[in-house]
Order: C-alpha cells, then structure tokens, then sequence
C-alpha cells in the first residue's frame, strides 16, 4: 500500500474536479455528497494500509519515498514531486483522512438544502488534496505547496457564505482577515526555505535533515532558519501574535471549523515543527522562543475563552490554547507528545465543534450560549458525546486528552522549569472551568430559549453517527500513547513508534535530569483533583446559582471588559499596524507612487510604443517588388557587415 | 555503393508517406467518394510515421552514402511533423467544406509537404536539403492559392511564391559557393571541418547565403515582409501548417548546418548574425503586433517574435540551445496550430469573423472555445506553467550560459511587450459585451484537434523537464 500513498492525494484531488466540475449538473445532494466523502474514505483506507505495512517492516526501514515525477530541476536543484511515507506523515495522514471522512459525512446532513452544496464539498476535497501534499510532501516546496493550498482551501470556506454578516462586518472580510494574516507567516515560512537552501543546497528533507545532523553549519544559521520557520507556524498554527485569524475563522460552516481550523490545517505548523525538528533541536534560543510563545498562547487564549459567549467563540479560543501546548511540547523538545497531542486534540475538538454544529443546527442558528440551557433532554446524542468530549480536553483520568495532556505538563517540568509547569497547569484548570461552563449553560439549567420561535430537535443520523465514533476514539484513542508510568519501561507505543522521526534531534537535545516517579504522581494529582474541582465548580455555578458568577463578573468589571474584548488585541492591530499602511497606501503609494510615478510611466511608454507601432506598420505597404527590395538591402547590409568583420 | 535492404527498412517512415501519397492520388481520381476518405487515410499514414520514427529514436544512421540520415533528431521532427500532421488533418475535415474549396488535393499536397520535411530534418547532403525544400515549398505555394476564386488568396499565393522564389535562388548560389570551396556537398564533411572551412571567407560568403535563404522560411526580420500578408490571405488551417510545421523544417535544417557549432559549445561568428536576426525579429514582431486587429495577422506578427526568441538560442549555440530550441519549436507548434483551429472554428465565410471585434464576448456564448483560446494566449505569453514559458526559459538560459545576457533581456523586454497584444484578446473574450451575433458550426474534429493542442500545451508545461530530458539524451548520443 506504501507505493500506492499517492492514491491518497489523487483520489481526493478526482472528487474535487468532478464536483467541481459536474456539481452543478448533479444537483442530486446524495451524489454529491457521496463522491466528496467516498473519496476521503478511499485515501483512509489506503493510509490505513500503508500504516499496517509501514508496522510490518523493521524499524530501520520505515522511512520510505514514493516518487511520483520529477517536478522542475534549475540548477543544482532538484524538485520531484514525491511523498515520504514515514511514522509521523502517516499518522498525520490517518488523522487527516481519518477525521476528515467522519466530518465529510456529518456535512451531508449539516449542509443540507445549502445553494451551495456541491461547492461546499469541492472545496473540501481540495483542502484535503492542499493537506495531505502538506504532510506527505518529501521536500519543502511540495510542503509549501500543500501550505499555499490549505491556506486558500481556508480562505474559501471561511468566506463561503460570502454574503452574510458577521460580527461587525462580514463573512468575506473574516476570510480576507485569515488570509492576510496567513500571508505574513508565509512570508517568514517562505524567507526560511530559501535560507535551508542557501545553507544546505536542497531542499529535500533527507538530504537536508542529514546535512543538518552532520553539524558543520553554525548554530546562528540554525538560529535564523528556526525563527522563520517558526514564524511561518505561528500563522498557520494561530500563535501570538498572529492567532487573530482563528476566532474570526468561525464565519465559515461549522463543520469547516470542525476539520480546518480545529483538527487539521491549524496543527501544519506544529507539524512543520516536528519535521524539521533537527533544526530546532540546533537553535536551542528558538526552541526557547517556542516554549514561551506556546505557553503564552495557551494561557491568554484561555482566560478569553472564559468568559465568551459565542460557541464557537469558546471552542476557537480553546483551539488557540490547545495549539500552544502543542508548541511547548515541542519547545521543551517532547516532539511525540506534541504531535500525539495534536492527535488526541483532532478527536475531541472536532467532536466538539461537530456537537456545537449540531447544537446551532438543532437551535436554528443560534449560536449565543447564554440564549441555550437545558439541552440534555431534547438532544440526547449530542449532549452525551459532547460531554465527553468535554471531559476529554479537560483531561479527566483515562480519558484520551488526560494521556496527551499530562505528557505535555510533565515534560513541561522535567525538561524546562517549574515556573513553566505551574503555568500550564493553571491553563489546564481554565480550560476544565470554561468547557463546563459551556456545558452547562448549554445542556443544563433552565431553558433560556423562546419556545414560540425555536424547537430544539436532535440532529439526523447521518450527523449523530460521526459524533458517536470521535465520541469512542476520545475516550480510548489516548490508550496507545499510555506514558510509561504506568505501562512500564517501553511501554509508550506511540513514543516509541515516532521515535526513528526524532532520533537526530533527541540526540542534539541536552540530557535532562533524571526524575523520580514520585514527582510524576504527585504533578498529575495536582493537576488532575484542580482540574476536577474547576469542572464542578464550573457546572455548579452555571446550572444552579448564575447569580454568583453575574455578580463576580460586576465585582471585575475591568477586568471581564478586558478578557470579553479578547485584550483588545485586534482594536490595537487596527491602530497600530492596519490603519497607518491603509493611510500609507492610500496617500503616499495609491495617489503619488502608482498614479503619478508608475502609470504616468507606464502609460507613456504604451503610447510611445503604440506610435512606433503605427509608424512602422505602414512598412508592410502590400508591394511585393517593395518586399524584396526590403529583404535585398538586409542581405546586402548583412553580407558586408560580416564580411568585412572576418 | 553497396546497398542493403537494412538501409530500406531504415527509410520505412519515408516510403509508406510515398507510397501513402501514391495511393491517395488514386483514391483521389479513382473514387467519387475518395475525398471524404482522404483525410482519414492522411491521419492513419501519419501516425504510422509517428510510430515509425519513435521506433527508430535512439539509434542513428547514415544512409545511402551520407545523403540521408535516420534516427536521433531527425526522428524527433518526424515524430513533430507527424503529430502536427494529425492535428492539422482533423482542423481541415470541417473547415474546408466551409472555406469553399472541398478537393482531395488538399490532402494530397499536404502529405507532399511533409514528405519534403522529412527529407530536409534528415538531410546528409545540401542536395537532399534542397530536394526536400522544394518538395515542402511548392505544394505550400499551391495550398496558399488553392482557392481560385478568392483574391486575396491568389496575392498572397503569388506573393508567396515570387519572394520564395527570391530566397531559394540565394540557397541556390550559396550551395554553389561552398561547393566551389569542398568539392563536394556532403553535410557530413562540412560539419567535421566546419571550423577549417569558416576561415575562407567565400565558403562563409555561401554558408551566410543559405542561412539567409532559411531565415526567409522561418519568418525573421528583415526576410519577413511575406509573413503578414501570405498568413492572412491563406485559408487558415494552411496558415497553421506553414507557420508551425514550415518553420521547425526550416529550423532542422539550420540545426544541421550548426551541428559543429552547437556540439562544442564554441559559438562562432555566426552567433553575432543571428543574436542582431533575433533582436529585430523580437521587437518588430512584438511592436507591430500591437496594432493588428485581426487576429491572423496578428499571430502573424507573434510568430515573427517567436522566431526572433529561437534565434536567440541560435546565437547562443550550445548543447543547452539546441535541446531549447527543439522544446521551443514543440510548444510553439502545438499553441499555434491550437490557436489556428480555434480561429477556423470561429470563422465564418468569406474570412470574415477574424478580427478582434468577433471575439468580444465569446466566453458567454462558447465558453469552451473561450477557454481554450485563453489557456492559448497565456501559453503563446510565455505565463506558466503552460509551455510556452519553459520554452522561452530554456532559450534565455542558453543565451545567460553563452555570456549573452543582454539579449535574454532583449527577450524578456519583448515578451512583455507581447503580453499586452495576446492578453488582449482574452480581455475581449471576457470583458467586453457581445457584439452582432456571429454563426459559428459546431465541428467535432476540429474541436478535438484543439483539445489535443491544449493537452500537449499543458503536459509539455507541466513535465517539461521530462521532455527536456529526452532530447538532451538524443542530442548526446
């Protein structure tokens, strides 16, 4: 299956032209819908495939490169577009492919009566191609590829319903608003490419790698090399300070919250990270960098998620919180963790987004938590397995996120610094508090609603089924990541299966200090019995006494406008950064540079040539005999010329 | 000369088109039905030469004592000619009926050209280079006026043939001259001591003749006046015969006289003739273009500039241009003969519906003709990932490697010239209203003939580093 992975990019790339193409001809919704999921479905179970092979082969051999056609080659540079089967592409490919059918199929009911049904699967299916190009690519154009792709796939779904309203303005400037600020990450993505081919004279990632592992480059190009990568992550990945992107991102159909900008599209950055996680591994004051914005990050993202009452609002601000840890896990050099994160957090939060899909589906597209309540009873399957999901992300024991999320706390402390640990773990006790905060204002207490205007309703089968299948992999999906605490010596197989991946850059990184079992316990008790007292306080609070937690916000005022206006972070861009390049623009480049300077230019060397047009055009007068005297003189002029110059 | 009955398998390409034509002309007399065959036969003849000639792609021969040479490049423009052929073939099925003149000749005359092509891409001898261009030219004076009874057609056949004329008797003299200097008229021996030869200065005065003679059939500057007129008098699916498959005969040849140059990457003093034959070409082609409003004779102009971008590798003269070249003459041959069957589509009666005004609106009325002709217009601008870009890339880069780099800059100034005249005719596809309503029939053929154009267009742009690749590998063998 690993000589067929290819398939798993074409087959989604044929569903995209045919309903691209066709869609608007087949009207048939079923038709439609089936092509756009069947298609991802084929790419899973050939991923699934490829992973079974991938198993059966010894550890050494499982880094395999399948080659499609060589690209373009300039230079010493050679680009084929060919695809690196390994451990971490394929497990990022099962992810993809995997979620990604689960929320293709939810469309099918969620999208339902939607003009734009075919588009909406079209695009899909492209972002699906955009993605796995991104994980499976063996070189960094093919990569940037699939990053330049995913980034307009997100453009167009962020925009779809491109004629609605949203917040303060509309949909299409959210999505104007995500790709701008994508941009500048590319940017520094794009400025570090050329910097990795500059040093290393390729871009291919095995070349590349091992060119980086030999040494013999100083750590100051590492240095420069991780920072613009890293800035590149930090807009795809929604990282300080350019995360704005991502709560706006929730313009778009929820289901492409779902997929692009909670499970997938959104972790390219930190897969990005792990993949060139020599070079990082190199740049130890990067990797610094890293631990410092992911923790930030996830620290100001949740105490705005706190007090939020949009739905979506609160999961996107949760997805900008969970991405840090991600990226903390791979600053303190624990890249499997992060990455087994990454997998863990696709599970819940697409369930997640996927029940508040269903949620604003049932409630008529009310999406303002506080005009919910009472849910429970009349949406049974999406309040169970959203509550799961719930428990999952606040780490309750046993559930997939406690696996993944503790990892992340304790390399947090055994490779960086209590200091670190404390913040993380505090970060970990918002997120308890504001998911039940959500559940409960959701699913428990009185119902707020008007029941004259909506009935709330359970979403159809076609919906509910996927919510039931991220409901099991969120609860047992973390057992194969098990830390070794309790599985004994080896006894982490996801750690252990990612291993070969970061070899090189475990072996740059510092040995850290040894620490007992003892601390673990004792770390994951505290964290765990506050993140369990948060949870119930939260539930408490908000189903029995909404009093106490009306008259705290009026007690810090200040303090709730602050984090109710998300620090004012986009009102201080629009100053500081976007109002003074509009003026720019506008006065200086629009009306002096380009109108004056560059047409004026321009368009006086059009005219120029347009008179030299005319005037020579009258040459061709239609006289043969003139036609030969023409071509005698050339003859004449060019014999003579060489002649003479022999 | 011992001949053995290998050297007839050899020239197998060569003599199923003869015999293909011989039969065609019975076909033609014999049947009353013949001429609806005709062009069926041409196609099927055609590809058994194609087939024939990727048969033979890797190995060389020398045939008949050095008069005719098999294999390696000359299969490549076999190979060209013949594809070329087809797509010509499937343009003309419908367009003729429409054009007025429904005889087999047409057929017949076509397949004569390609024959003489043949001949010249594997010539060994001036004498078969001048047997094959005479065999190509004379059927091509003839297809131009075929229509008797259209006027315009008759000028631009007479013109044609009157300034072809000229141009041969200078090929003429100039084999003369050399053969004075060799004693013979072997290629062969004129390759080989290309560089002992070029210091006297009457072979040089005769070599310079015959180029003259080729850069008259290629359409550069100042052998160029023919070009606009003969492009627009003649029915346009001729026009896109003599313009693609005309000039890369033209250009083999020219491939051959150079061989010596090209093959040690030494340049010569030759290279100054064509760098200035190039320079000209470019910018007259690309300005005057910008003030036609017919299409023909716009394209006319534009094919004037494309010659001007091959000369530029002709002047750089190394391996890397003539691998450039030849993947230049491909992508150009496959966006001409596009753009000519989209322009015979459109067509109507009388030449009418061929100037600009005509495409205004196309896309809302046939947005797949639209389409096309815009992925056309981008490749024959030179944007990619169409084909014509890596052609003009290779070309430039050649001329980067040979220290010429003001005239790649030459290049890039005219194809930015060029982008205003090709873009615009998109802007009218697509940005301006319909005017009076224009009758176009539908014609399956020809639309598969410019399906195909647009497939090459795109793989050649796409892979071209795959096609690149195999004609460096030829070109060393």
């Amino acid at each position: 299956m690993i000589d067929l992975i290819h398939f798993t990019i074409i087959i989604p790339l044929v569903g995209f032209l045919i309903n691209g193409l066709l869609g608007r001809k087949i009207k048939n919704e079923k038709v439609i819908g089936a092509i756009g999921s069947g298609a991802v479905g084929i790419a899973f179970i050939i991923a699934l495939g490829a992973l079974f092979q991938l198993l059966s082969l010894p550890e050494s051999e499982r880094s395999q490169v399948v080659t499609l056609f060589n690209w373009f080659s300039v230079g010493n540079l050679e680009i084929n577009f060919a695809y690196l089967v390994d451990p971490l592409s394929i497990t990022m490919a099962l992810i993809v492919t995997g979620v990604g059918f689960l929320i293709h199929v939810y469309s099918i009911g969620y999208m339902h009566g939607d003009k734009g049904f075919w588009r909406f699967f079209t695009y899909m299916n492209l972002f699906i191609f955009a993605m796995m190009n991104l994980i499976l690519g063996d070189n960094f154009v093919v990569l940037f590829l699939g990053w330049e792709g995913v980034g307009l796939c997100s453009y167009l779904l962020i925009g779809f319903w491109y004629d609605r309203k949203f917040e303060k303005g509309t949909v299409a400037q959210a999505a104007k608003k995500a790709f701008i600020v994508n941009r500048i990450g590319d940017f520094g993505f794009l400025l570090g490419m050329f910097l990795i081919y500059l040093t290393f004279d390729s871009l291919n990632f095995t070349e590349v790698f091992s060119k980086a592992a030999s040494g013999a480059v100083p750590e100051a190009t590492f240095t420069l090399i991780a920072l613009f990568l890293f800035i590149g992550a930090t807009g795809k990945s929604a990282q300080i300070p350019l995360y704005v992107w991502l709560p706006d991102a929730m313009a778009g159909p929820t289901p492409v919250s779902a997929l692009i900008h909670a499970a997938t599209m959104v972790t390219a950055g930190v897969y990005m990270v792990a993949r060139t996680s020599i070079i990082f591994a190199s740049a130890p004051a990067i990797m610094t960098v890293v631990v410092i914005v992911g923790i930030l990050t996830a620290f100001f993202a949740a105490t705005i998620g706190l007090v939020q009452n949009d739905i979506k609002k609160v999961l996107a601000y949760s997805t900008v919180s969970q991405l840090g840890y991600m990226f903390v896990a791979c600053g303190v050099g624990a890249f499997s963790a992060g990455i087994f994160h990454v997998m863990t957090h696709a599970f819940f939060k697409a369930l997640l987004f996927l029940g508040a899909g269903s949620v604003i589906h049932g409630m008529h597209e009310e999406q303002n938590i506080q005009n919910y309540g009472g849910l429970k009873k009349h949406m049974p399957v999406t309040y169970l397995t959203f509550i799961i999901a719930a428990f999952a992300i606040s780490g309750f024991p046993g559930l997939s996120g406690f696996f993944s999320k503790d990892e992340i706390l304790w390399y947090s402390y055994s490779n960086f610094s209590l200091g670190l640990w404390i913040i993380a773990a505090l970060t970990a006790v918002m997120t308890a508090f504001y998911m039940f905060r959500l559940v409960s204002l959701t699913f428990f207490g009185e119902e707020r609603f008007d029941h004259h205007k909506v009935h709330p309703h359970e979403s159809p089968k076609v919906m509910t089924v996927p919510l039931m299948v991220l409901a099991f992999l969120s609860v047992f999906g973390g057992y194969i990541g098990v830390p070794e605490l309790f599985s004994g010596e080896g006894g982490n197989k996801f750690h252990h299966w990612l291993e070969p991946v970061f070899a090189a850059a475990n072996g740059r990184l510092a040995e850290n200090a040894e620490h007992s079992h003892f601390e673990e316990i004792l770390l994951m008790a505290l964290s765990v019995s506050a993140a369990i007292i948060a949870m119930w306080f939260a539930w408490k609070i908000f189903t029995t006494n909404k009093e106490l937690a009306e008259k705290t916000s009026n007690k810090f005022k200040g303090l709730y406008n602050i984090l109710f206006n998300k620090y004012f972070v986009d009102e201080f861009y629009e100053k500081a950064v976007i109002s003074p390049i509009n003026k720019f623009s506008e006065g200086f480049l629009w009306k002096i540079a380009d109108v004056r300077l560059i047409d004026g230019f321009v368009n006086g060397t059009a005219g120029l040539i347009d008179n030299i047009s005319g005037t020579i055009k009258r040459l061709q007068n239609g006289i043969a005999q003139f036609y030969a005297v023409i071509m005698m003189t050339g003859i004449a002029i060019i014999l003579f010329w060489i002649i003479f110059s022999l | 000369m011992p001949q053995t009955t290998n050297e007839y398998l050899l020239i197998l390409p060569f003599l199923v088109l003869s015999a293909g034509i011989i039969v065609s002309l019975c076909v033609e007399l014999f049947f009353r039905k013949g001429k609806e065959l005709l062009p069926y036969l041409s196609i099927a003849l055609f590809l058994i030469v194609a087939y024939l000639s990727v048969g033979q792609i890797y190995e060389k021969n020398v045939l008949f004592g050095g008069m005719l040479i098999t294999g390696g490049i000359p299969a490549i423009f076999n190979l060209l000619f013949a594809a070329a052929g087809v797509l010509v073939m499937l343009n003309s099925i419908g367009f003729l009926k429409k054009y007025g003149f429904y005889h087999g000749e047409f057929y017949l005359l076509t397949q004569l050209s390609v024959l003489g092509m043949m001949l010249m891409a594997g010539s060994g001898d001036l004498v078969t280079v001048f047997l094959g261009l005479e065999l190509m030219s004379i059927p091509f004076y003839v297809l131009v006026g075929m229509n008797r009874k259209k006027v315009s057609a008759n000028e631009a056949a007479m013109k044609y043939f009157l300034l072809g004329a000229f141009a041969t008797g200078f090929i003429v003299y100039g084999i003369a001259l050399i053969y004075g200097i060799m004693g013979n008229t072997s290629l062969i021996d004129l390759t080989e001591n290309f560089y002992i030869y070029s210091e006297n200065i009457i072979f040089i005065t005769g070599f310079i003749l015959i180029l003259i003679g080729f850069s008259f059939k290629i359409a550069a500057f100042p052998f160029h006046m023919w070009v606009p007129d003969v492009y627009q008098g003649a029915a346009t699916n001729v026009t896109g015969l003599m313009s693609t498959m005309g000039k890369s005969a033209a250009f083999s040849v020219i491939f051959i006289l150079l061989t010596a140059v090209f093959m040690n990457d030494a340049g010569s003093k030759l290279g100054n003739y064509f760098a200035v034959i190039a320079t000209l070409s470019m910018l007259y082609g690309s300005i005057v273009a910008l003030s036609q409003n017919n299409l023909k004779r716009m394209l006319a102009y534009s094919s004037i500039s494309h010659a001007g971008y091959m000369a530029i590798g002709l002047a750089a003269g190394n391996k890397a241009a003539l691998a450039g070249i030849m993947f230049y003459l491909a992508a150009y041959t496959f966006m001409n003969l596009g753009a000519f069957g989209i322009i015979s589509i459109i067509e109507g009666e009388e030449d009418k519906q061929t100037d600009l005004n005509s495409y205004a609106g196309l896309a809302k009325r046939f947005p797949f003709l639209a389409g096309m002709m815009a992925l056309i217009m981008f490749a024959l601008a030179g944007i990619p990932p169409m084909a014509g870009f890596f052609g003009k890339y290779y070309v430039f880069i050649s001329a980067i490697q040979s220290n010429m780099t003001w005239l790649a800059l030459v290049g890039i100034l005219s194809s930015v010239i060029s982008v205003y005249f090709y873009l615009r005719v998109v802007v009218y596809m697509y940005f301006k209203e319909p005017g009076e309503e224009i009758s176009v029939k539908s014609d399956y053929s020809a639309y598969a003939a410019v399906i195909f154009a647009g497939i090459l267009i795109l793989s050649l742009g796409l892979f071209p580093d795959t096609f690149l690749s195999v004609i460096e590998y030829i070109i060393s063998v």
